[in-house]
């Protein structure tokens, strides 16, 4: 049984993997332009080739500039909205939070669509403009702001309530209540939802694609590399990519672990 | 103790979702007091408590704070502090940051905001704990922290919103003892809200005994104990044997059938009343030497006292006595005149106060949902 | 209270960018060019009938496909102890952080015809196969890119569920058989109703995999909409028709899934 479910394991990994491997030393493949899939000694062009690109640098800047506005914005926006829905009664709390579950259960394309929809609408109405980096921040807030939203709220129904009255209670006006129990009480949530905000900007594509119009980002840039029949700098990009992933997943894993043993040594010293 | 009031609410009606949670209330609170509102989950005390600190306000009526009226002061700028239900510390600061919150943000210096949490710490015995993370305190140390952060902001009126009902027996009792020597201490009014009789006999000068929004009774605790004036709170405080009535006249009660002599006087000739009798003020004594007489039905061991419930002619009395009488057994019970009370008839007549479904699981039960539906 | 106002600019943020939006694709799917209201939209749908069959067909089998394989590895990494769990999982989740372009990508050069499948099995002597532009390939690519979001839904109704239930099954007489189909498989009904949702919703819309792994002959719903606005057929008013149609088929899919559930929705939860 235990064997039987060890290969298994294997077999899924190997499935979800292989692909990323063979993407990974293809990246190295010293290939004249005919076949990505023949190897042909090793080599670093593709990487030297790939900072050559300034459209890739373009894409890249771009999407770096609104993944940091939009996850920004969004937190803000969200954690604010989230303080102020769970203020609701419940009728209304129903009615806010269903249409804020809308674009995450709708298919992005009929997200992508709308936007573009509303985008062109709007251009037209300000004579003309076109959409790009403005209409992809203002899309990408609005994709990201029902997880931000998501994050939080949990963190907020676990708060006890009297918190914010006790503060108050003990001479805060409500804003300061806001900013120096509520805040940090739910912080942990607001952290999760900007980093939320933050990768899946950085990742979008579909709803990217219906509303750049000319601005790329860097999935816009690989769909269109992916486009050309051949372009081995891909496999180069793809690695460098999940290389910087890789290494941002193991820093955010060893703190956590870090944090935990810090916590678990503290409650220790408590039961003594 | 007996200044002008310092709190004053005249008139209040609240009401939730149409629901009227208080209605037409007028109560008065004496600088120094210890004033306990007692009643039921719902009866309207959190609310209460919740209007002068400033986090309800009410559909109708005023509240005045030494005369002056602070019906639209918000809760940061009245001179009350709160300790929660369930003490609302705050969990991403420390026991000393907790304490000094309210000084801190009323713009005292650093160090008069250390001698004053050292003070307050050492009032409420948590000198030491100055650096531990509130959330691995205990119930009790909780409690604690709660009290010293409240009282450090050096209040008027504490209100207590039932602060020991997530306490272990044995440490509510401590607790009980140690609050009211803080606030002898301090001189500090306190308001508490429970729904524990005991607690709220135990520690106040005064107690408020509501239900359904309205005030049933004010008094000390002798008065409410002895001196109930309605069924309601002759059931909801203590034990109490309730049967129907007539005055007679003056001094004489007709009950279960017989004449009885007693204390009370004031009604009008055959006027229908409520008499009262205490378990523990009945006398056991021979078939034939009683008053009354009647066959046991069952026994429970209370430790202190047993509880013997006796049917007398259909109506079930309870009896609590030293003495073990068994199950079927005919007793006498014999009542003195000051064993007897005599209330006025009320809504709450026919509803208490007779013990022929009594079940020590009922009673449990009810105690177990207590004050959730209140806000 | 004055808390709830601090939803207020996100209620209209949500107005402007969700409800306006979606305004715009019904009318847009109700009118004509010159912006009368007409139906020849939708009916003009129903040319594309194969497309949306073939859509959904495609997605069913990839969220079929998806169960079957999820499923027992969900089940197995429940049962680890739990610091392997947590490796494991972050082992499912990490190809999710690359960019699915490239993850789709990985897969055209695996399936290509001179790619590295086929030119393995040319060295082997064997005959070269058709792999890529077939339905087979759409449904692979589906399958590699959202098996993760079947996985971790699973695994987090697995893992809740409390071993006295287990134990008190097996203290009644079942064995390890029927503790599975009796208690285990029922109570993860609600991760598999989100793992269901969250494949197929993604899967039957999808219109990068079709492009990508199945060439021009495997159109799927996506692909029209796509070419509706921004391709060469470009008619927003049939792509809004379309759009509309593809969100109303989805509305019904899940209502039908939330039948299956007795309750207690939400059980499964998103985890990312």
């Amino acid at each position: 049984m235990k064997t039987l479910s060890r290969f298994y394991i294997f077999l899924i990994f190997l499935f979800l993997y292989a692909p990323i491997f063979v993407l990974i030393i293809f990246s190295f493949n010293d290939s004249a332009t005919m076949s990505r899939s023949v190897w042909s000694g090793f080599s670093m062009k593709w990487y030297s080739k790939l900072f050559q690109d300034r459209m890739l640098l373009e894409a890249l800047r771009n999407t770096l500039v609104i993944a940091l506005i939009a996850s920004v914005v969004s937190t803000v926006l969200g954690t604010s909205a989230a303080i102020g829905i769970n203020a609701m009664n419940r009728w209304m709390k129903r009615v806010v939070m269903n249409i804020t579950n809308f674009p995450m259960v709708n298919p992005e394309i009929v997200t992508g669509v709308s936007l573009m929809l509303l985008f062109v609408f709007a251009a037209r109405g300000m004579g003309n403009a076109s959409l790009g980096m403005i209409s992809l921040i203002l899309a990408h807030i609005t994709f990201c702001l029902p997880y931000v939203i998501l994050s939080v709220m949990p963190k907020l129904r676990q708060m006890d309530p009297h918190l914010y009255e006790a503060a108050q209670d003990l001479g805060c006006n409500p804003v300061s209540a806001l900013f120096k129990v509520v805040l940090p009480e739910i912080m942990p949530g607001v952290i999760t939802g900007m980093i939320m905000a933050f990768t899946l900007s950085i990742d979008d594509f579909v709803i990217s694609y219906f509303t750049s119009g000319t601005t790329q980002t860097l999935p816009i840039f690989i769909y269109s590399m992916t486009r050309k029949r051949i372009s081995p700098e891909i496999n180069a990009l793809s690695t460098l990519l999940f290389g910087t992933i890789m290494v941002l997943l193991l820093i955010i894993n060893f703190r956590n672990n870090k944090e935990n043993k810090a916590e678990i040594a503290g409650e220790e010293e408590m039961g003594r | 103790m007996t200044q002008s009031p310092i709190i004053t609410l005249q008139n209040i009606a609240v009401s939730f979702d149409g629901e009227a949670v208080l209605k037409d209330f007028n109560l008065n609170i004496r600088d120094g007091e210890f004033v306990t509102l007692l009643g039921p989950s719902g009866c309207g005390k959190t609310t209460t408590l919740r209007i002068i600190g400033g986090f309800v306000r009410p559909d109708a009526g005023d509240v005045f704070f030494s005369g002056k009226k602070i019906n639209d002061v918000p809760p940061h700028k009245r001179e009350v502090n709160t300790i929660f239900q369930k003490y609302a510390l705050f969990p991403h600061l420390n026991v000393y940051d907790n304490v000094a919150f309210g000084m801190r943000v009323h713009g005292k210096t650093e160090s008069q905001v250390k001698a004053k949490v050292h003070e307050m710490l050492q009032m409420v015995n948590l000198e030491g704990f100055a650096h531990r993370n509130v959330n691995l305190l205990s119930g009790g140390q909780q409690q604690r922290v709660a009290i010293a952060r409240a009282l450090a902001n050096e209040p008027k009126v504490l209100l207590l919103d039932e602060p020991l009902g997530a306490l272990d027996l044995k440490l509510r009792k401590d607790m009980q003892v140690e609050l009211k020597k803080i606030q002898q201490q301090t001189g500090i009014t306190f308001l508490f809200v429970t729904h524990d009789q005991e607690e709220a006999l135990s520690m106040s000068d005064t107690v408020v005994v509501m239900d359904k929004g309205i005030i049933q009774q004010i008094g000390t605790p002798q008065d409410i104990y002895n001196e109930p004036r309605n069924a309601f709170v002759a059931d909801f405080i203590g034990e109490s044997n309730i049967v129907d009535g007539v005055m007679r006249e003056d001094y004489v009660a007709e009950f279960a059938g017989h004449k009885f002599r007693c204390v009370d006087k004031g009604f009008q000739p055959n006027e229908p009343v409520d008499v009262v009798i205490r378990p523990e003020d009945i006398d056991v004594v021979e078939p034939e030497e009683g008053h009354l007489s009647g066959v046991v039905t069952s026994v429970n061991f209370r430790g202190v006292h047993y509880e013997i419930i006796v049917d007398v002619n259909g109506f079930k009395w309870m009896i609590q006595s030293t003495d073990f009488q068994p199950e079927g057994k005919q007793i006498g019970m014999m009542l003195q005149p000051d064993d007897i009370h005599i209330m006025k008839k009320s809504e709450y007549s026919g509803m208490f106060g007779d013990y022929s479904s009594f079940s020590d699981e009922m009673d449990d039960a009810s105690v177990l949902d207590e004050e959730e539906g209140e806000r | 209270m004055k808390a709830k106002s601090i939803a207020a600019p996100y209620l209209v943020w949500m107005t402007i960018f969700i409800v306006v939006p979606m305004m715009l694709v019904i009318g847009f799917a109700f009118t004509d060019r010159s912006g009368a209201f007409t139906l020849r939209n939708l009916e003009g749908v129903g040319q594309y009938s194969n497309v949306f069959l073939r859509s959904i067909w495609l997605g069913a089998l990839a969220t079929l496909i998806c169960l079957v394989l999820g499923y027992p590895l969900a089940y197995i990494i429940s049962h680890m102890k739990a610091k392997r769990q947590s490796v494991m999982i972050m082992l499912v989740m990490l190809p999710m952080w690359m960019n699915f372009l490239l993850r789709t990508y990985a897969w055209m050069t695996l399936l290509e015809d001179n790619g590295i499948i086929n030119t393995f099995l040319a060295s082997l002597g064997l005959g070269k196969l058709q792999l890529i532009n077939t339905q087979g390939a759409v449904v692979l690519g589906m399958v590699y890119n959202y098996i993760p979001y079947m996985i971790l839904p699973l695994y987090s109704v697995l893992t809740k569920i409390d071993q006295s239930v287990i134990e008190a099954a097996q203290d009644l007489g079942a064995n390890q058989r029927k503790v599975f189909f009796k208690v285990i498989f029922p109570m993860s009904t609600p991760g598999m109703i989100s793992g269901v949702t969250m494949v197929f919703v993604p899967a039957v819309s999808t219109f990068i995999i079709s492009k990508m792994l199945g060439g021009g002959a495997n159109l799927m719903i996506g692909d029209l909409i796509d070419m509706q606005f921004l391709g060469s057929a470009y008619n927003p008013n049939l792509g809004s028709a379309i759009s509309l149609v593809l969100m109303v088929i989805i509305l019904i899919c899940m209502g039908i899934m939330n039948q299956f559930d007795d309750g207690e929705s939400n059980g499964g939860g998103i985890m990312i």
